[in-house]
């Protein structure tokens, strides 16, 4: 062989991945292009309530249960906070303590399911039986009788939902995996004498990624709308932190009078969900490659 | 038995069953049409068996689903006509077409054991088309489906019925299955690939089984198979096609005795590749009683001994079940043996994958039998190729590309392949990355599990004779797992023949192929198809005297 120089890389014609990704979105449909720009919204508003919201958090700016007016567009809520500016305070703070719990929900459940799934053995076998048993118990009727026991704080609440999530990441992320140990490239790579971390990493992880990814935006529905509903029946984000769950509660007597103020914290939670689910839709029908019916 | 010669003109006189005229179908991919048939006429007439042949991809099992007015999810018939017994099941409603599938057309598909429920016996499942149909009520239908079983020769025809799916062998449920197909005394049969799963001594008692009943109830057949020796046993006359255009259609006696067509012929040469064997006494890996079994209750590998020279080919023959492969898990260490030692370069190999050292591991390498799984689908050439480059020799970046780079020559694949994912790539570049990530390890023995046997007949030569060059190039010696005895014929020194476990034969590949046979290689040599059509029919007798 001559060893003249050959560079290889120029030889690299394929599309970069930003090119990839936006031929991608070009493509997606109308409905998926919605729940993007929604959620782009969500956490824009999430990123920098501080600068867009008129008044402070829990700053009480008027009289209580002001209709809406120029000054506060939402009006007031029963101590006279206004309530557009605790709607923006709101989406951070719900949908941060909602990604906050997916995420460790999906380092303790994915990494436990992976793990699992490639050494096999009792780990494996106790690990199952664990989480069949949790998961049998309905999640919001446990999470009220922990919350109940363990005393109401943020970090409990997170980390309650998170373990109770994690169950589900866990089935799925150890099946998924499952599928992909067996295949002949990982044994490939075990006869090649690799560690485990790099057959976890290098072999199996990018294979099950899409599945995992989708499962993050739905896990992250349920997770905001199970936040929204403790903290509605007054166990989940206490006052005076900005929540769209215990706005609704606090509000929700207006209802009787005609007046719109309980609708507003609730469509935000409705308008995010739908979003979301849009979203993971497109994306799952994108990686399973679904084809349309025709 | 048959004979064609006196069959063949009485036959073409009857009446026309299928006629298909300028079929075009049409299979949507990537938001666009594309052509899977472009324009095909088929004529079949009663009692006649025509044999579809091809290599993947020339639409065969399209055609043959077309006869029967069906196309796959996501394909159309976009031209043409299917005539059947008069009905155009082209334009037929569903429920016409429900009518005629099962009880005048049916279908036996290539895996069996996917087209039975495994929640029901066998009878239950033989006998509903028949009584689902209204052709005969439930006891008929029974005592039907045993003389049935009693013709395909399965064996206790009155009580296999009763059992499960998974109670039954391979070769006995594609039997079953043509029992279920045969239920209704159907018009046609349409047999797609039925015995390309089987292992070959299988395979000879359900082409036998198949031929007969077609013949003693003259159902006509299109018999769809990609194995010339095959088509040659079962159909009056061959109809060759590739990438959806007929090549050529003859009486299948004058087409394998002159073919006329260049693809035709080079589909006959495939078989004629042959290499000179050639002793050597350096052995490379000694295998000595060596016992294996899995979770310890039966033993897969019983006092298994074998000598594989250095710089030779040894091919292990024998059928599924045999131990084959467990042998090559054996010697891998991903299977410790219970018993027994393997000795390779004059050391023993640890029992256990994890004791081996790295320098022992690139020494091994092997290649498996479907690229599909072996090759990551998120990894590019580049990984693929690179990372053992990288693992066991050490070296990094452009030092890593030149290596690449080379090994793509190696294997005949330009170096814009690097960038390329799996599924860019057909199935022979496929196994051809696979066998340059075996060489990246700079190995000295490769295990070859029955590498070729999921790739079309050309590929297969093509990859057979790449895996020679590499061996001169390089010294390699390959340990060729596999059970078609043409390929044992084209690359192999010496030939270990395995049955139930236990090493039956050892030696070179003149003495293994030539008499006198222990009675297991006898059989398994004999019931390899020929491309002579009166192999099965002569087979089948001399198997009677005896």
């Amino acid at each position: 062989m001559t060893s003249e120089p050959v560079n290889i890389r120029s030889i690299r014609s394929r599309r970069t991945v930003s090119q990839n990704i936006w031929r991608t979105l070009k493509s997606a449909p109308p409905t998926a292009i919605f729940g993007m720009v929604v959620i782009a919204f969500y956490v824009f508003c999430a990123a920098f309530a501080n600068w867009i919201a008129p008044y402070g958090e829990a700053e009480i700016v008027g009289k209580a249960y002001q209709t809406s007016s120029t000054e506060h567009w939402f009006g007031t809520d029963q101590i006279g906070r206004d309530t557009l500016s605790r709607v923006i305070y709101g989406a951070r703070n719900t949908i941060g303590i909602a990604l906050l719990t997916v995420f460790i929900s999906f380092c303790i459940g994915g990494v436990l399911g992976i793990y699992a799934s490639v050494t096999r053995g009792w780990l494996d076998i106790i690990l199952s039986r664990v989480v069949d048993i949790l998961m049998s118990i309905p999640v919001l009727i446990f999470a009220l009788m922990l919350l109940a026991m363990a005393g109401k704080s943020v970090w409990n609440l997170i980390f309650i939902l998170a373990v109770l999530d994690a169950t589900r990441v866990f089935r799925l992320a150890r099946n998924t995996s499952l599928s992909v140990a067996v295949q002949d490239f990982v044994e490939a790579a075990r006869l090649r004498g690799e560690k485990l971390p790099w057959i976890v990493l290098r072999e199996i992880v990018p294979n099950i990624l899409p599945p995992l990814i989708a499962e993050f935006g739905l896990r992250f529905c349920f997770v905001f709308l199970t936040i929204s509903a403790l903290s509605f029946l007054g166990v989940g984000i206490q006052p005076p932190t900005a929540d769209w769950g215990s706005m609704v509660a606090e509000s929700k007597t207006l209802i009787t009078f005609g007046r719109p103020q309980p609708l507003i914290p609730a469509a935000a939670i409705a308008l995010l969900t739908v979003a979301g689910n849009f979203v993971v839709d497109w994306f799952l029908h994108k990686t399973s490659g679904l084809r349309d019916e025709k | 038995m048959r004979n064609d010669a006196e069959k063949v003109p009485a036959r073409v006189k009857g009446t026309t069953l299928v006629d298909i005229k300028g079929l075009k179908i049409e299979g949507y991919s990537d938001d666009k049409w594309h052509p899977i048939i472009k324009g095909l006429d088929l004529k079949l007439n009663r009692g006649e068996v025509i044999g579809l042949i091809g290599e993947s991809g020339a639409g065969k099992s399209t055609l043959g689903l077309a006869a029967m007015g069906y196309t796959k999810p996501g394909c159309r018939i976009s031209a043409g006509s299917v005539t059947f017994d008069g009905i155009d099941l082209v334009n037929a409603s569903q429920q016409e077409l429900r009518k005629l599938w099962g009880s005048h057309i049916s279908y036996v598909a290539q895996s069996a054991s996917a087209s039975f429920n495994p929640a029901h016996k066998l009878m239950e499942q033989v006998v509903e088309s028949a009584t689902n149909h209204g052709v005969m009520d439930r006891a008929a239908a029974e005592a039907d489906a045993k003389d049935l079983f009693k013709r395909l020769q399965l064996p206790n025809p009155d009580t296999i019925g009763g059992r499960f799916p998974h109670q039954v062998s391979g070769g006995q449920l594609q039997r079953a299955m043509t029992a279920m197909a045969m239920s209704c005394r159907p018009d046609l049969i349409i047999f797609d690939e039925p015995t390309t799963a089987l292992d070959v001594t299988t395979q000879v008692e359900v082409l036998a089984a198949m031929r007969r009943i077609v013949e003693e109830f003259d159902t006509a057949a299109i018999y769809i198979t990609h194995d010339l020796a095959v088509v040659a046993q079962m159909a009056h006359r061959i109809m060759v096609l590739r990438y959806g255009n007929l090549v050529e259609e003859s009486a299948t006696r004058s087409m394998l005795k002159q073919p006329t067509q260049d693809y035709t012929k080079t589909l006959w040469s495939v078989r004629k590749l042959g290499k000179q064997e050639s002793p050597n006494d350096d052995i490379v890996l000694r295998i000595d009683n060596v016992d294996a079994s899995y979770s310890g209750i039966a033993k897969v590998l019983d006092n298994v001994t074998v000598r594989v020279p250095r710089g030779r080919t040894v091919a292990v023959v024998g059928e599924s079940g045999s131990g084959k492969s467990t042998l090559a898990r054996a010697i891998t260490g991903l299977l410790p043996p219970s018993k027994g030692r393997i000795n390779f370069n004059g050391k023993d190999l640890p029992a256990r994958l994890q004791d081996r050292d790295r320098d022992t591991l690139r020494r091994i390498q092997m290649i498996y039998q479907s690229a599909d799984t072996a090759l990551n689908p998120r990894q590019t050439v580049r990984d693929i190729i690179g990372r053992p480059v990288e693992f066991y020799l050490g070296v990094r970046g452009a030092e890593t590309d030149r290596r690449i780079v080379q090994l793509l020559e190696a294997i005949e694949l330009t170096e814009d392949f690097i960038d390329r994912y799996p599924g860019e790539m057909s199935g022979g570049q496929k196994q051809r990355i696979s066998i340059a990530r075996a060489l990246a390890a700079d190995p000295e023995l490769i295990i070859c599990d029955e590498v070729t046997s999921a790739l079309d007949q050309i590929v297969q030569e093509e990859i057979l004779k790449l895996l020679m060059k590499l061996q001169k190039e390089k010294n390699l010696t390959y340990l060729f797992i596999t059970h078609d005895i043409a390929t044992v014929r084209a690359i192999s020194d010496e030939i270990v023949v395995m049955y139930k476990g236990q090493v039956v034969q050892q030696g070179l590949k003149s003495q293994v192929l030539n008499p006198p046979y222990p009675p297991y290689t006898e059989l398994l040599l004999s019931s390899v198809p020929e491309m002579d059509p009166d192999w099965l029919t002569n087979l089948l007798k001399k198997r009677e005297a005896v």
